[in-house]
């Protein structure tokens, strides 16, 4: 599942910031973008990824993928 | 009506009721991050709460009665950051400006730390459009007028929350 490439549309940088920072900038940058693209946020704060699972169920925009790269938070989020 | 449209947004609704800069925070980070995730939002602003509806938001911070409250130092090697600074009442209530002090350490700290600033998530809460109630009441108690606070506020009372509390997923007293 991993080596599958997903390609984003638009990318979203909340590195430094903390709760509930990331979850209302990726709400935010997520409304600029059309159904099925997909939003690539990388954060630090290590609350994100508990919070962009939860955000995710509620907003029924999919999580595709959530991984960890050189100490930081990455996840791609599709617009449903 | 979140309970007879099945497909209605989840709604919360808040009681903010303590209006210094450490209790100003759950309520806004609360219904913020609520917002993003699509729900209905409402606080109701009471009592020392109404004071952060304000156009001039001041709230400030006494770790005076919070003895759990850990001062840090927003400067310094990282080592003296991290250290908790125990603040005995007796300083705390005697040191005239020592509450300013705090407030600023505080707001720095959250600062440094990448916390947003109570203006900003009001600010956030605002285009989430959140439904900011003040209470009518507390104001005509402490002598407040309309126009001491921001716009995008409503005013109202105990029954008026109520009924969109009552329509709540969650309902919460901050």
């Amino acid at each position: 599942m991993t080596d599958v490439i997903i390609k984003e549309d638009q990318v979203l940088d909340c590195s430094g910031m903390l709760c509930p920072l990331p979850v209302v900038k990726t709400s935010k940058a997520m409304k600029e973008l059309q159904s099925g693209q997909v939003l690539k946020m990388v954060a630090t704060d290590p609350g994100a990824p508990p919070d962009m699972e939860a955000w995710s169920r509620q907003t029924g925009n999919e999580l595709l993928r959530s991984m960890v790269e050189s100490g930081k938070f990455i996840f791609y989020l599709k617009k449903k | 009506m979140s309970k007879s449209d099945p497909n209605a947004p989840k709604r919360l609704a808040l009681i903010a009721s303590k209006g210094t800069l450490d209790w100003a925070y759950p309520p806004f980070i609360l219904a913020s991050a609520a917002g993003a995730m699509g729900w209905e939002v409402g606080i109701f602003f009471t009592f020392y709460g109404l004071t952060l509806l304000k156009n001039d938001l001041t709230a400030s911070v006494s770790p005076l009665g919070n003895p759990a409250m850990p001062m840090k130092m927003p400067f310094g090697p990282e080592g003296f950051q991290n250290i908790n600074w125990a603040m005995p009442n007796l300083l705390m209530a005697n040191v005239p400006g020592f509450e300013s002090v705090a407030t600023g350490l505080m707001k720095q700290t959250f600062k440094n730390k990448g916390v947003a600033s109570v203006d900003e998530l009001r600010q956030m809460c605002v285009e989430l459009d959140v439904k900011m109630i003040g209470c009518q009441m507390t104001m005509d108690v402490f002598g407040f007028k309309r126009e001491d606070f921001i716009k995008e506020c409503e005013v109202g009372g105990a029954a008026m929350f109520l009924e969109y509390a009552a329509d709540a997923d969650v309902q919460l007293f901050v």
